[in-house]
């Protein structure tokens, strides 16, 4: 870095090494600053001369920063560098212990329990169903009180992962491939390559000989899953965000991207926490990111947040919303109907996922239950969520929506 | 050709000129995407005036304006260059009416100059007289990952190869604008290449400044009160808050209908322009427009 610096126009070399203590303070704060970037902010900030404070401010900030939620920090961070360089200083230190309690548990002990599995360290070495899901008989009233609370997950074993790659291989997905238009080549494709044909005939003075087709190219649909965690669902919320988690990672991917979003009484993006590669670390850091575990539920207001905060952004290419929930709503019922219904109109697919219909003779008689039926495109429920493949088989069954709606009548 | 700005300050007034106002940040960036000749990657809310500046500078230069619209699925011969099947085929059968036997001469008449169709990015990498193009590639976030990966490799050489024809590099980089709504996030590696810029609402003063040069003919009261309505409307939660864009139309429907001040029957006939969402539109119906309009009419008092 300092060779690249030393190639730069000479300039007030005290303003090279500030520039560069600024970017390790942002650095520190959290922003991702290459060096390319710095070399482009003093070469910046010598073409433009250091006039005013304020463009000084804007130079930086349009060649170090690259990301909107960055801009707040950048400004923070400006005001107190260039106020005080003395700041730098008590910055790290301020900084530094926070950083270090954010970090996400070091993966060697997240997989943990998993070796000592491996190794036949563990004592109970009969796997006794592994009773994860404490029943809580607080966890199976509800109120929309709001409570703010973390939660633990206890560790993966080994049995749990190959149970979840078998459930992920047996399910067989309610939607189809999405047709792209992009193209690739296939003899027995329908549609012509005029490219490829003309230059085989040129090759062969002219002669076209047969017609290059093509094809288009499928893509599987991106996914948006949206996880009710609330009193009543809480019980159940490991086997769904394991689910979860094995989906977003399967070796063939089943989905494009996927995004996942928790709500109880409020609305928590949890999608970079899924996208962890080891499922210990991501549920682990989806227990601390989501504060509402186990508190009341608020369907309508989440979804209203989620339509206004998010649809644009995650659903942009056409994809399926999954919608995991018992259907219990202490809200507002018009609220939940009406941009329930707006989900709808949004996404490709909006499918609702009932992991626990209590009893058979379940009938949409709760009326929040029955307003969400009406405004889904497909049902899918399964009466005991106590495997994977439980979850598997109701998501690959056959729709049940109209057959509930008829019962309701 | 125009020469371009020497300075923040001119880059701003000569921007001006050209019907377009911006901000400290705007032309600051600007100047810099110019002056560094690096591409410059504007984010915003739709109709805030990203595509806007891409015209106001190409006017303001004297260059000529490429624009590329994304979509999902863009391609190379929808994007840089394509061949022309329909004339090659008649070469092929010219060639052999005639009997030409010579399969070198033919190849390279089938894929020459002539049969190629240049499409934006091949036209902003050729020479003009007029100087470098200004090549606006839009709404970036439309498009997929694998044209932003073939992105990637113009944006930083300013080259692309035709198997056909061979290489073709930029005398002079074109000046380049990439523009995205941020319904989705656009990756890393391409911003890294480009001067990030994200296009806020404007302040008050800026956005009746915007007004008085688009749209003229309306009175300055009028002005103000749009301004000012505009700006209570964004406080409020909508699910698509009005942009400059949409002020500039309101302001130009009710320049159509006469009007010389707001009244919440006048709001009510022309919300079309302003909110584009019907669950929005219910939300202001009725007492609400009159609440918002005074709101607006007291915040116009107190700041005189």
């Amino acid at each position: 870095m300092s060779e690249t610096l030393a190639e730069l126009p000479k300039t007030d070399g005290r303003l090279v090494d500030n520039v560069v203590h600024f970017t390790q303070a942002l650095r520190k704060a959290g922003v991702a600053v290459g060096t390319g970037q710095v070399e482009t902010a003093v070469r910046a900030v010598s073409t433009v001369g250091f006039s005013n404070r304020l463009d000084f401010y804007h130079i930086l900030r349009a060649t170090l920063i690259r990301r909107v939620t960055d801009l707040e920090i950048f400004h923070q961070v400006f005001s107190m560098f260039w106020r005080d360089p003395e700041f730098l200083e008590s910055l790290m230190h301020s900084l530094s212990p926070q950083l270090e309690s954010s970090d996400t548990p070091p993966p060697a002990a997240a997989a943990r329990r998993r070796a000592e599995d491996a190794l036949g360290d563990r004592k109970e070495s009969q796997p006794e169903k592994p009773k994860t899901e404490v029943v809580d008989f607080a966890a199976f009233t509800w109120s929309s009180k709001q409570v703010l609370k973390t939660k633990d997950f206890e560790q993966m074993s080994a049995a749990e992962l190959a149970e979840a790659s078998v459930a992920i291989r047996s399910l067989k997905l309610p939607v189809k491939p999405f047709l792209t238009r992009r193209t690739r080549p296939d003899a027995r494709g329908s549609l012509i390559d005029a490219r490829a044909t003309l230059r085989k005939a040129a090759r062969r003075g002219g002669d076209i000989q047969d017609l290059a087709q093509r094809t288009k190219r499928v893509r599987p649909p991106d996914l948006v899953a949206l996880c009710d965690i609330s009193g009543s669902m809480a019980v159940y919320s490991r086997i769904i965000l394991r689910y979860l988690h094995a989906m977003a990672h399967t070796r063939v991917p089943i989905w494009g991207r996927v995004h996942a979003f928790t709500f109880g009484t409020e609305l928590t993006n949890i999608s970079t926490a899924l996208k962890k590669p080891d499922p210990d670390i991501a549920l682990g850091a989806i227990g601390q990111e989501a504060r509402d575990w186990e508190g009341g539920t608020k369907i309508g207001d989440a979804l209203a947040r989620f339509n206004r905060d998010w649809t644009r952004r995650v659903l942009g290419r056409g994809a399926v919303v999954l919608l995991i929930t018992d259907g219990l709503e202490r809200g507002d019922l018009d609220l939940l109907e009406q941009e329930a219904a707006r989900l709808q109109r949004t996404a490709r697919q909006l499918i609702w996922l009932n992991p626990l219909l209590r009893y058979d003779g379940f009938a949409p008689l709760a009326s929040g239950v029955s307003r969400l039926l009406g405004n889904v495109d497909s049902f899918h429920a399964c009466h005991s969520l106590d495997s994977l493949e439980a979850l598997s088989s109701a998501l690959g069954s056959p729709d049940l929506r109209d057959h509930y709606l008829r019962l309701r009548r | 050709m125009t020469d371009r700005p020497t300075s923040i300050d001119e880059m701003i007034s000569a921007l001006g000129a050209q019907g377009y106002v911006c901000g400290r940040d705007l032309g600051t960036v600007s100047y810099l995407a110019l002056d560094l000749g690096m591409p410059l990657f504007l984010e915003g809310e739709a109709g805030v005036g990203k595509t806007e500046i891409a015209k106001a500078l190409a006017s303001m230069l004297g260059r000529r304006l490429i624009r590329l619209q994304c979509f999902e699925g863009l391609d190379v011969s929808s994007a840089l260059y394509d061949w022309n099947f329909a004339g090659q085929m008649i070469a092929i059968r010219t060639a052999e009416a005639a009997g030409q036997s010579d399969r070198g001469a033919l190849q390279s008449e089938l894929f020459s100059d002539d049969f190629l169709i240049r499409r934006p990015l091949l036209e902003a990498l050729e020479p003009h007289d007029a100087g470098p193009p200004v090549l606006l590639i839009d709404e970036i976030d439309r498009t997929d990952e694998p044209f932003e990966a073939f992105l990637l490799e113009i944006l930083s050489d300013f080259q692309v190869t035709i198997p056909e024809l061979g290489e073709v590099k930029a005398q002079e980089p074109p000046i380049v604008i990439l523009t995205s709504n941020r319904t989705r996030e656009v990756h890393d590696a391409l911003k890294r290449r480009c001067l990030y810029h994200w296009v806020d609402y404007p302040d008050f003063d800026r956005e009746l400044e915007i007004l008085r040069a688009r749209v003229p003919a309306a009175a300055e009261q009028l002005s103000k009160e749009v301004v000012a309505f505009v700006h209570a409307l964004r406080g409020q939660d909508f699910f698509k808050s009005p942009g400059v864009a949409e002020s500039i139309d309101w302001a130009r429907c009710l320049v159509a209908l006469d009007a010389v001040a707001l009244s919440p029957e006048l709001i009510t006939d022309t919300v079309g322009a302003l909110l584009k969402y019907q669950d929005d539109i219910a939300k202001i119906a009725g007492a609400e427009t009159t609440r918002i309009l005074d709101q607006a009419k007291a915040e116009l008092a107190r700041a005189g």
